[in-house]
């Protein structure tokens, strides 16, 4: 259900993203950028925005965030240089964040969704910039007791951070959930962020206003609502689809057009799932940008650019194509495989060169490996089922020894313990049945069923099925299909 | 001779020699400090056991032999400008009274490691922000020469500790000639040397495109020993030059046969004070009979130098100066209601908090120059004044690279007047910037100016001279103003306003 199938008008969103890079060190500083460590402990005169300190670029977070620019198709600029945005906060020690304002080191790119089930029509969203900048500190506001305490923590000041300003480009709440797991999955496969939005490594605003056409021919726009606050991809959608039905619904009351009032930001408030007006200032803010003295301009020659380039992975769009093609598996299950992440797709290929064959691996990762691991929680690199195991109980389903439902049993039971399959197996009582006892087994049960045995003879061959389930009490290692097959070749050689 | 009348370059020789112990020469100074600072106020703070304790330790390192760095046993005076561990740096600023840094400035670093002995801290106006020293929170330095009268600023602490025997060797900063003009006033060499030569990490900053450190003494010999230790490249800087240093005393003692000295002529235009004007022109005339050549040349777009300054560095400063909210250092409004001071209204306790504790920590002329460089920045004014005077000050950079194919140095008055009295230009804003003339240019343009004394007003009072070069003609600047030092003994001649 889209807001754009029940009203008259179409949604035009733009993001703001800002992802912080994975680097070792800050930006500007040799503080290490460890999250969770106790608070002040990675700090330095630079970070701390002490008298008389001075910042140097990190070389190594500039080129981590040239190869996020070029994944998401962005021109690179020759010539970048950094500038002050001034503003007074107390988890901003400078007064000042680094960060740049009218040349930012890449620009002019673009990146695709495609949904899968076709949920929508593929979007590419251009990028309007990427620019990096340090990140400001965390500011705690204890109100326990009464005391109103703010503290505040400076371990994540000077971590870099790159923006992500999009076109408004996305059409729906949808698109931009499913536009932001691609942006995700393509920085984490890139190596570039883990982007957990819990630790706030990924952080998104969200630019709204609908477009309504007009019996005159006009097109209508209801002011821009920037949306803040929205702490998951799922708070995204829910709270854009909360404002595309509040603004229907103010545009309805007022008919309020764009540029009638200042933009207004409105936070996301999760467990209410509303939108709230934040506090307006009298005055825009003013940042008094200007370019950073102590810093030098920096510049990218074609060289660097090709460095960079060189050492980038694949992309999860390629990826999924050549996955596709290198195991033989559906488009649908490449994707599948691909949005759960790079271990996971490291997994599957270690599995599927095991097993010698990529839709039965696939199958497994999906129906198995995927089901235990998202009912558990937790990670693919912790799973504790590695894929010679999977293989392994793989093999012995194809070999015969037991049925796929066996075999699921046995991946499960693997999983409980953590014992090895053989273990797992004996512990069953699971032992392959011989040839002689499977023909004794099916003689009984012929001999048992004459009503099943007259229905196959009159043509009715499915009613051998009734067959399957006696043989499996009578001994839970038989294989069905097996057990299938030659009951189906004795009663036929009934007279 | 007493210890603290002898030149840096003699008192190094009188301890290589044994005549003398870094303990008996630090003891001298610092007697003398103790004598004269009451009337003087030159420093802040002073290191009486830190010194001693160094000056012991290079003693007994001597002694035994073991190899000591070059300004080994020689006491030092640093602005409090610069960060050091040992001693409080306050800025001479209200709001960095109790501000103990967790490291050395580069140049400190240097200066220990050269085995100097630090007295202390010289005073200076609040944030390297005036030309008089009487912005100072901590009270006026006075001129030894005349103590009704300023000895220039900023760092005109470290320029009346050299003018009055406290300290052989100082420490300046220079954003618009805080090193040259006080150097002049107060009748001792000063040199600012061409920015990035000097590592601004840990100088508390004032206009981070504009501010670098420099070396203050009696003559260009000791300047140039001091620069010796404190140049060179940090990789903590982005700013710092990149190139080695050279020998600065090797060049010294060459004579100037075919130096071709600029002298502009709107230099002595009206509002230079006659006396000034006429040794300025008799030590072109020495120069001449020296073996230099004089030529006119023309600094186009130097009359916009101050204005272009005075956008410029507010602007820097009023973000160089944000972090001063008493959020996590420095002075913080204690929470009682005091004065409102003109504001009463809040937008919330932590603005109130910010907006108290910065006006009591910072001084009027403080004040001033951040809501000067806040408005220039401000959206609509940027392209108006701060990206102006970014263009003009392009163009007073090309002024200088132009003269330079012409002529190596440029000379001229440092100050238009000589020291002038303490008071006299407090009410007035303009005048007081205007005092910068000379000297705001080098800064603007990046490049090298050294000043010393060129003779004496009729009261007295010294007049300073400025030589300018190009970037990084540090060698010349110094070799050229020894050379005139060799000639004259402008610089020889010490106070007597001041009694010990």
């Amino acid at each position: 259900m889209t807001a754009e199938s029940k009203h008259p008008f179409t949604t035009v969103i733009g993001l703001e993203v800002h992802v912080q890079l994975q680097t070792q060190t800050k930006l500007f500083c040799g503080c290490v950028t460890t999250f969770g460590s106790p608070p002040n402990t990675q700090v330095c005169p630079t970070c701390l925005g002490l008298p008389g300190s001075l910042p140097v670029m990190n070389r190594r977070a500039f080129d981590l965030s040239l190869r996020a620019a070029l994944a998401l198709n962005c021109k690179i600029a020759s010539f970048t240089k950094w500038d002050r945005k001034n503003y007074f906060y107390p988890d901003l020690p400078k007064g000042y964040q680094i960060s740049q304002f009218d040349l930012p080191f890449s620009y002019e790119g673009y990146l695709e969704v495609v949904d899968p089930k076709g949920a929508f029509e593929p979007r590419t969203v251009r990028i309007i910039r990427v620019h990096l900048e340090e990140d400001a500190g965390k500011s705690m506001h204890d109100e326990t007791a009464g005391t109103a305490d703010s503290r505040i923590d400076l371990n994540r000041t000077g971590t870099p951070l790159c923006e992500i300003v999009t076109e408004p480009d996305l059409r729906s709440p949808e698109e931009a959930r499913a536009w932001l797991n691609e942006l995700k999955l393509l920085l984490v496969y890139l190596g570039v962020s883990d982007c957990n939005m819990q630790e706030g490594s990924l952080r998104v605003d969200a630019n709204v206003n609908l477009h309504i056409p007009q019996p005159d021919g006009r097109l209508a726009k209801t002011p821009i609502v920037e949306i803040k606050n929205m702490n998951s991809f799922r708070s995204v959608e829910r709270a854009l689809v909360y404002e595309t039905e509040r603004q229907w619904g103010e545009w309805q009351d007022t008919g309020a057009e764009i540029g009638s009032m200042p933009k207004q930001t409105r936070g996301w408030d999760d467990s209410a799932g509303v939108t709230r007006g934040q506090r307006h200032k009298e005055e825009s803010s003013d940042y008094r940008y200007f370019p950073d003295p102590d810093l030098v301009p920096v510049t990218v020659s074609e060289e660097q650019v090709a460095a960079v380039r060189s050492t980038m992975g694949e992309p999860p769009a390629l990826l999924r194509k050549t996955l596709a093609e290198r195991w033989d598996i559906p488009a649908y299950d490449a994707d599948v495989l691909v949005n759960q992440g790079p271990e996971l797709v490291e997994y599957f290929e270690d599995l599927a060169k095991k097993v010698g064959e990529g839709k039965v691996a696939s199958n497994w990762m999906q129906q198995d490996v995927l089901r235990m691991l998202n009912e558990r929680g937790g990670h693919i690199a912790d799973f504790p089922v590695q894929p010679t195991a999977v293989a392994d109980i793989i093999g012995r389903v194809k070999k015969g020894d037991f049925d796929t439902g066996r075999g699921k049993e046995i991946f499960a039971a693997v999983l409980e313990t953590g014992k090895p399959v053989d273990e797992v197996v004996a512990g069953m009582g699971i032992a392959a049945v011989d040839e002689d006892d499977l023909q004794k087994l099916c003689e009984e049960l012929i001999a048992e069923n004459p009503k099943i045995v007259a229905d196959v003879k009159g043509g009715k061959e499915q009613a051998a099925g009734g067959l399957i389930g006696q043989a499996k009490r009578k001994n839970p290692n038989v294989n069905p299909g097996k057990v299938r097959a030659l009951a189906l070749e004795l009663i036929r050689a009934l007279p | 001779m007493t210890l603290t009348t002898r030149s840096a370059a003699e008192l190094a020789t009188a301890l290589q020699q044994g005549e003398t112990t870094s303990v008996e020469c630090t003891t001298a100074f610092l007697d003398r400090i103790e004598a004269t600072n009451p009337t003087i106020n030159a420093f802040l703070s002073i290191d009486r056991d830190g010194a001693l304790a160094k000056a012991a330790s290079v003693d007994a390192a001597r002694a035994q032999g073991k190899s000591l760095g070059p300004l080994a046993g020689l006491p030092v005076a640093v602005k409090d400008v610069l960060c050091t561990t040992d001693q409080k740096t306050t800025c001479a600023s209200k709001m960095l009274k109790t501000f103990e840094p967790p490291y050395d400035a580069d140049v400190v670093r240097r200066l220990r490691e050269a085995d100097a002995v630090i007295l202390g801290k010289t005073n200076m106006d609040e944030f390297a922000m005036g030309g008089s020293n009487e912005n100072s929170a901590y009270g006026l330095v006075r001129n030894p020469w005349d103590t009704d009268r300023a000895p220039g600023g900023s760092s005109g602490g470290s320029a009346a500790a050299v003018a009055a025997d406290m300290t052989p060797l100082a420490i300046g900063s220079d954003t618009g000639g805080s090193i040259r003009q006080p150097a002049g006033l107060c009748g001792i060499t000063g040199l600012k040397p061409t920015y990035g030569r000097v590592s601004r990490r840990g100088l508390i900053a004032f206009s981070s495109s504009l501010d670098q450190i420099g070396p203050m003494a009696r003559s260009a010999k000791e300047c140039a020993m001091l620069l010796q230790t404190i140049a060179g490249h940090d990789s903590g800087d982005s700013t710092s030059i990149n190139t080695p240093v050279p020998d600065y005393l090797t060049d010294l003692e060459k004579p100037l046969q075919g130096l071709r000295i600029g002298r502009v002529a709107a230099h002595f235009s009206e509002g230079l004070d006659p006396e000034v004007a006429e040794h300025v022109e008799q030590t072109f005339a020495t120069y001449e009979a020296a073996g230099a050549t004089i030529h006119e040349v023309e600094l186009p777009h130097a009359a916009y130098g101050v204005p272009t300054y005075y956008l410029i560095a507010p602007s820097e400063a009023s973000s160089n100066l944000a972090r001063y909210d008493g959020a996590h250092y420095g002075h913080r409004w204690d929470g009682t209601p005091s004065d409102d001071q003109g504001i009463n209204t809040f937008d919330s306790p932590l603005v109130e908090m910010y907006c108290r504790s910065r006006a009591e920590g910072f001084g009027p002329e403080v004040k001033r120059r951040i809501m000067l460089g806040t408005y220039a920045l401000s959206a609509g004014y940027y392209d108006a004044y701060y990206a102006k005077a970014l263009r003009v000050r392009r163009l007073i950079r090309n002024d200088f690279t132009q003269a330079f194919e012409k002529v190596d140095l440029i000379g001229g008055p440092v100050s238009a007047t000589p020291a002038f009295k303490l008071g006299e230009k407090t009410d007035d804003p303009i005048a007081m910037y205007l005092v910068d003339l000379y000297t705001v240019g080098a800064n603007l343009a990046g490049i090298g100016g050294i000043s010393f004394p060129c003779g004496f007003t009729q009261s007295k009072l010294p007049i300073g001279f400025q030589l300018q070069g190009p970037a990084l003609s540090e060698p010349l600047l110094l070799q050229a103003a020894h050379q005139y030092q060799q000639t004259t003994d402008w610089h020889l001649q010490r106070t007597t306003a001041i009694s010990s």
